[in-house]
């Protein structure tokens, strides 16, 4: 199933893009970092050809793709959520390739600070398309019925948490993303590059808890894991879910 | 001189319009192109350089006094190179093998050129031996590189290794970064530096390539 998006849907928070560039929340912004904000905000909005692609598939079907080409952690969250799932979905977005042009554009011509601010709100804006796909999934869920009590669906990707990138190349196939403009160079990452493909899997929300301490959370920088969880589990998370 | 000072506030602003023109005037009015680099553009990126450490100011405004810098350099750097006036040094850089993801390199790059260096892009998804192939041809003293995924962080080891096994390694010294990587990580491959982020960076590539043009080893080094 593709699945269209304007523009307007993938403009992302302005304080996670600031943020991202290292601008504090609290920070007072100058004029002239909003002024850059304001013009990468039109070019986003004037380049981006937001798309997705989605297909459910069986648990069994899921456990052939996520095998990819046996470079795989021996184990990995994915791997010990996905056969308590009820429902799974592969899924590819991306924003288009006129995006990126814009900011190497940016960069070659001297505009750095336009360029970079781009950078940061396309990465967003293919962050929150991700999660518009999760939850466009989720509502398809329901539609049909699906009411497991404390139900979530959360997106998983190849390349994060003991996924190995190269799992990407089943995914890819399987989903046909070139119909959507994506493919896979030879080191398995995606063209264009403001895209994310994943796994979405459905279930009741405690199948998704898990702690750090897989043999690669050592060497995580990010533990971005963990504040999604917290989103997920805390009180009040009507949404159940938090920002990959 | 009044002149070289405003050529300094104008990096200071990111005024990249006024900071060319002011430089295209002391160049026509004869100022050695050295003294308009020294006391003029990069005595504003040092200034920015340290409000961007204390936090005064944010990436956004680096770039835009990177922009202001690089007007300048455009117009200095030929007659640099007429006069045999070496740069502070080379520095080969590239996103690693496998790797599509430049933004931080680039980021880098032009804060490098800020302060003085001469940068040798070599873009992304660049190969261990061209690397250390063109670091030795060019002469650079520094390899910069960089990775965004956890899965092409090994092509680091890779240089270092190939470093190693060339008979480089102290002659040609390494710095990495990028998302997934740490200052633990450099230790563990042999890296000489590691740099948080593009003005962390250019500090470290500054000591490197001091320590390797023959001064003594820094901190860590």
């Amino acid at each position: 199933m593709i699945l269209g998006f304007s523009p307007r849907e993938v403009l992302p928070e302005r304080s996670a893009v600031l943020e991202s560039l290292g601008i504090p929340p609290t920070a007072d912004v100058p004029e002239r970092i909003e002024g850059i904000y304001a013009r990468a905000a039109d070019l986003l909005n004037s380049t981006v050809a937001p798309v997705g692609i989605l297909a459910t598939l069986s648990v069994r079907e899921f456990g052939a793709v996520y095998t990819g080409e046996g470079r795989n952690e021996s184990s990995s969250p994915v791997a010990d959520i996905y056969p308590r799932a009820e429902h799974v979905a592969l899924f590819a977005v991306t924003l288009g390739g006129e995006t990126s042009r814009a900011i190497d554009q940016g960069f070659e011509s001297g505009d750095f600070a336009l360029a970079s601010m781009l950078d940061a709100l396309a990465s967003e804006g293919a962050d929150r398309l991700a999660e518009l796909v999760e939850r466009r999934f989720e509502e398809h869920l329901r539609a049909l019925g699906w009411d497991t009590p404390g139900g979530t669906a959360l997106r998983y990707s190849p390349g994060y948490c003991g996924w190995h990138v190269t799992g990407q190349r089943k995914l890819i196939a399987y989903l046909e993303t070139e119909q959507i403009g994506v493919t896979l160079t030879d080191s398995c990452l995606m063209v264009p590059l403001k895209s994310v493909s994943g796994v979405i899997l459905a279930g009741p929300s405690n199948i998704h808890r898990f702690r750090p301490t897989y043999l690669f959370c050592d060497a995580c920088e990010t533990r971005s894991c963990q504040g999604r969880l917290r989103a997920l589990f805390s009180e009040g998370a009507t949404e159940g879910r938090g920002r990959t | 001189m009044k002149a070289l000072s405003d050529i300094t506030q104008a990096v200071i602003r990111g005024d990249h319009v006024g900071a060319g023109s002011l430089v295209q005037r002391l160049i026509e009015a004869g100022v050695p192109p050295k003294t308009i680099l020294d006391r003029g553009l990069i005595a504003g990126m040092d200034v920015i350089g340290e409000q961007f450490r204390i936090r005064e100011i944010f990436l956004p405004d680096v770039l835009l006094a990177a922009r202001a810098m690089v007007a300048g350099m455009d117009r200095l750097e030929p007659l640099l190179v007429r006069d045999g006036i070496p740069s502070q040094g080379k520095v080969v850089l590239g996103t690693v093998r496998g790797d599509l993801h430049d933004i931080g390199k680039n980021l880098v790059a032009i804060m490098l050129r800020g302060a003085g260096f001469r940068v040798i892009d070599l873009g992304h998804d660049v190969p261990p031996e061209r690397m250390v192939h063109i670091a030795r041809e060019e002469g650079a003293p520094v390899i910069g590189m960089s990775a965004l995924l956890t899965t092409t962080m090994p092509a680091m080891r890779e240089v270092v290794e190939l470093l190693r096994k060339e008979g480089l390694h102290g002659e040609i010294r390494t710095i990495i970064g990028g998302a997934p990587v740490s200052e633990k990580y450099a230790r563990e491959i042999g890296a000489d530096g590691y740099g948080s982020n593009a003005a962390d960076a250019v500090e470290v590539v500054k000591r490197l390539a001091g320590v390797a043009l023959g001064g003594s080893p820094g901190p860590g080094g």
